[in-house]
């Protein structure tokens, strides 16, 4: 029997395991996936919002703010890639002026810090880049840009190295009450828990409603989004907002972390949990919307387009977040600004948790993680030393992104099964090419390392297969 | 630092046949730098016949192609680095290289001849909506994985645009037993070599959709079908036209890319046609020394053109480390009514050999028509040709004796027939 098992390997999750993991607490998280980070947490704007959307008084307003101040040091201490890059959100009209102050007085509420609304020259000059159709625009120098997955994975692994166990392609299907404990039947076989943690995304209120009064229904909102090249990733610094709708923050333009430029989300709710298609439509509407905030944008430079779901609440607008029913904690409805709260989030959660538990603290946490080397970001001679000491990381394999043939026997060996997740950890196939040169080779890579065939491997886990077999062999 | 006089970035068709000629041209220190685990290039996994006509008058397989070049490589004693690649050259030609054999080291050189390839645009250059499942390849990364690995990807396969490998691909998939349901092209005619619509499609009776794309592609963990449906004349999809058809592949050939971030690292001008360098008839680049070649510098359909163009390249390397000539009078090539692009940009009318091939794409399909090159309004040359296709490079000879002393522009025209 655990203390505790937490359900969902996402940023929230994933964010929970890391803080409990500071307890003397038997835990294991469960993820339906093949890996941590395959839902909604791995396709987002991957922003640290600075905390002037949500309303005062709100729990997003809450976390948003906690979650974006602990964001910079987390980077360093689990070493995963932070920009404060700030933000600006535009207003086209003087008519909308009142909806600018309005957040600009919301965000003062909220805590925020240095904002300021930046008029004609003094905007233009941040960003050149800008429509001259913009009339003023809120300026938020504290928000941030992060890698999801780099985050994430650093919770996980950081998490992993404290004790807490992670159970893959393992679904929760039915959760029930077991005298002092509970039973939690999954697709894997039942698995008893004193507490459980769910942090299930979309499909966050199926465990919900099977243990509590007050039901909630998810409505997952889609988000399609372009990924741009690199080249163009410097079109803009800061990342740039329109006015929020009731639907959401509204289609962005921001560079990322590894220095592409990002476009999107649409706000589509659909019925479908699991359906991460992009549409034709969407994809017309973020080149559209886009280009409103930044005009001439370079759309022949798409590398790829995505889709993500966020798990809207039908009843509320705000997060469910607590001890929900007697030893059952979640973290419910978590949308945007759900990635900068998460490890605001798992502080929270995870203190509950262990104050429930009267749980010890263990004098043997180790609350520090380094990641995989970032090869390409290395001055020459730290990089002639370390391809010294181990030529792989001599050897390129992704030609786009400049991954080593070392980085990606890093990721293999720190849990990446799939291409996907090889990809998410160190970005071999997340370049230009899209993994049109170097798939065969990180194929060829995760036989050797995982000591699997061909046969066996999969983009991201399940029916995801690579090949049907050896040639003349292949069966229909 | 390792210093060298000639570098060769790329250790393809194009870098072997630049390595040879500036050998033959009398220079001594050369190096080809490949990052493959051979040398040969893409034509390594070219396993089909169809390489050499122009070159050798008989129709080899790509390896075989290749290895004609690789054995006088071999001969000439000239050195060569495998598992290697160019991470960076800058102004000075300084090259970034690493290796598992030679760690990180820079290298000078005082000439590089570019000969890194093209890369295959993927599907998210096309946007197509739909999932993102396992099973969606780039035709040549599934012609890798058949050809050189051997694994099949799948045995239900779609392939979408109609480029060369696409059309290959579509023959070697139908050999190994799958089932090519079909060849969708996005445009009204084929951007692949008649002979390959030919003897990979109709022979084996692919049908060829033309004016048709993919516009959803469905299935979550692996794919499971896509729609393709008809385009209109601005390429649009015409609603109603859809069509599902299962299959557990989609293959995208859908173009080539020059790959030049080398090339722009070293402050190399490039054509925003072509994507490649801007170069005059001795294939130099914009920055002294630097020289282009191959489908880095345009995408090519023949490698036999490829080795004919670095060869040029490679005797100009050679040239300018060993007797650094002075340049004469520049006349600038440009491409018109039909005619896209040219290669070589500019000519040294002074300097060039008595004739120089120029090569270029059109823009559309004509019959009954003629390339004609202009020296303001008088007409240079006119070529009649029966077909133009874009799928297909044209080749333009210029002679230094046409050429008039006071033309600085020469501009390829297509002449339409008379309706």
């Amino acid at each position: 029997m655990y203390d505790v098992l937490i359900v969902g390997g996402g940023a929230v999750g994933c964010a929970v395991a890391r803080e409990l993991s500071r307890y003397q607490l038997n835990m294991c998280l469960v993820e339906r996936g093949e890996d941590v980070c395959v839902g909604t947490s791995k396709a987002n704007s991957a922003i640290v919002h600075a905390g002037f959307d949500a309303a005062p008084g709100t729990l997003k307003a809450r976390f948003n703010v906690e979650g974006s101040e602990m964001m910079e040091d987390l980077s360093r201490e689990l070493d995963f890639d932070y920009r404060r890059n700030g933000a600006l959100v535009l207003c086209f009209h003087e008519a909308d002026m009142p909806r600018l102050r309005e957040l600009h007085q919301r965000g003062k509420k909220n805590h925020v810090q240095g904002l300021e609304i930046l008029w004609g020259d003094a905007l233009r000059k941040k960003e050149p880049a800008l429509s001259d159709k913009v009339y003023a625009a809120l300026y938020a120098p504290t928000s941030a840009i992060v890698c999801p997955f780099g985050m994430t994975v650093a919770l996980y692994e950081n998490a992993r190295k404290n004790g807490c166990q992670f159970q893959f392609d393992t679904a929760v299907e039915t959760i029930e009450r077991t005298g002092d404990h509970f039973t939690v039947h999954t697709s894997r076989g039942d698995m008893a828990a004193r507490v459980v943690v769910s942090c299930a995304g979309v499909h966050g209120d199926t465990l919900h409603n099977q243990l509590c009064h007050k039901q909630y229904h998810t409505v997952p909102r889609r988000g399609e989004y372009c990924l741009l090249d690199k080249k163009d990733g410097k079109i803009v610094d800061r990342t740039i907002f329109q006015l929020p709708s009731a639907m959401g923050k509204g289609i962005l333009v921001t560079p990322t972390v590894h220095g592409n430029l990002l476009l999107g989300p649409t706000a589509a709710d659909q019925e479908d949990r699991d359906s991460v298609a992009t549409t034709a439509a969407g994809l017309d509407t973020v080149t559209a919307t886009a280009a409103l905030s930044v005009p001439g944008l370079p759309m022949r430079d798409v590398i790829t387009s995505f889709a993500g779901l966020r798990a809207h609440l039908a009843e509320t607008d705000d997060f469910v977040i607590g001890e929900s029913a007697e030893n059952f904690f979640e973290a419910l409805g978590i949308e945007s600004p759900g990635l900068t709260s998460a490890p605001a989030i798992g502080q929270y959660l995870a203190k509950a948790v262990a104050e429930k538990l009267r749980a010890a603290e263990k004098a043997d946490f180790d609350p520090t993680r380094r990641d995989i080397p970032h090869l390409r970001e290395m001055d020459f001679e730290a990089r002639a030393a370390l391809v010294a000491e181990n030529p792989a990381y001599g050897n390129v394999i992704c030609r786009c992104e400049g991954i080593s043939e070392g980085e990606i026997v890093e990721a293999i060996h720190r849990g990446a099964r799939s291409l996907d997740g090889v990809k998410r950890r160190c970005r071999a196939g997340m370049g230009r090419c899209q993994g049109g040169f170097c798939s065969p080779k990180v194929m060829a890579l995760l036989c050797r390392e995982l000591g699997v065939p061909m046969e066996a491997l999969t983009k991201s886990g399940g029916g995801s297969y690579l090949v049907q077999g050896m040639t003349k062999e292949a069966q229909a | 630092m390792k210093k060298v006089q000639l570098a060769i970035v790329g250790g393809g068709p194009a870098g072997l046949a630049a390595a040879i000629a500036a050998r033959e041209a009398g220079l001594q220190d050369i190096l080809i730098i490949e990052r493959g685990e051979a040398l040969g290039g893409i034509l390594g996994q070219c396993i089909h016949a169809g390489f050499g006509l122009h070159t050798f008058g008989q129709e080899l397989t790509g390896p075989e192609y290749a290895q004609r070049f690789i054995d006088r490589v071999e001969d000439m004693k000239i050195p060569y680095l495998l598992g290697t690649m160019v991470l960076d050259i800058n102004e000075n030609k300084v090259l970034t290289v690493t290796g598992r054999e030679t760690g990180l080291i820079q290298i000078q050189a005082e000439a590089i001849v570019l000969a890194m390839g093209c890369r295959e645009r993927p599907r998210g250059a096309l946007n197509i909506p739909g999932t993102r499942p396992a099973g969606i390849y780039s035709a040549g990364t599934a012609q890798r994985l058949v050809n050189l690995e051997g694994y099949l990807p799948g045995k239900n396969v779609v392939i979408l645009g109609s480029g060369d490998i696409g059309l290959i691909m579509a023959r070697r998939m139908t050999l190994e037993g799958a089932k090519v349901h079909a060849v969708a092209e996005v445009m009204p005619y084929s951007g692949g070599l008649k002979r390959n619509i030919v003897q990979c499609l109709d022979d084996f009776n692919i049908p060829l959709l033309l004016s048709t794309t993919v516009v959803d592609i469905q299935g979550r963990g692996h794919i499971e079908s896509v729609t393709l449906a008809q385009v209109d004349e601005r390429r649009k999809p015409i609603p109603g036209t859809e069509k599902v058809i299962p299959c557990d592949t989609l293959l995208l050939s859908v173009g080539l890319l020059p790959e030049n971030e080398l090339s722009l690292s070293a402050g190399v001008a490039l054509d925003g046609v072509t994507g490649g360098p801007v170069v005059g008839d001795d294939l130099a680049t914009s920055v002294p020394g630097v020289f282009a070649c191959g489908n880095v510098l345009h995408v090519h359909d023949l490698v036999d053109f490829v080795s004919e163009e670095a060869g040029r390249a490679g005797r100009s390397a050679a040239e300018y480390v060993l007797h650094r000539r002075s340049a004469g009078r520049t006349v600038a090539l440009r491409g018109k009514n039909g005619v896209r692009y040219t290669v070589p940009q500019h000519i040294d009318a002074d300097a060039m050999a008595d004739t120089v091939t120029v090569r270029f794409r059109v823009g559309q399909p004509y019959r009954g028509a003629a390339l004609c090159a202009w020296a303001g309004d008088r007409l240079i040359r006119r070529i009649p040709k029966r077909i133009l296709t874009p799928g297909e490079m044209e080749s333009f000879p210029i002679r230094k004796a046409d050429i008039p002393a006071d033309c600085d522009t020469i501009t390829f025209t297509v002449e339409e027939a008379a309706q």
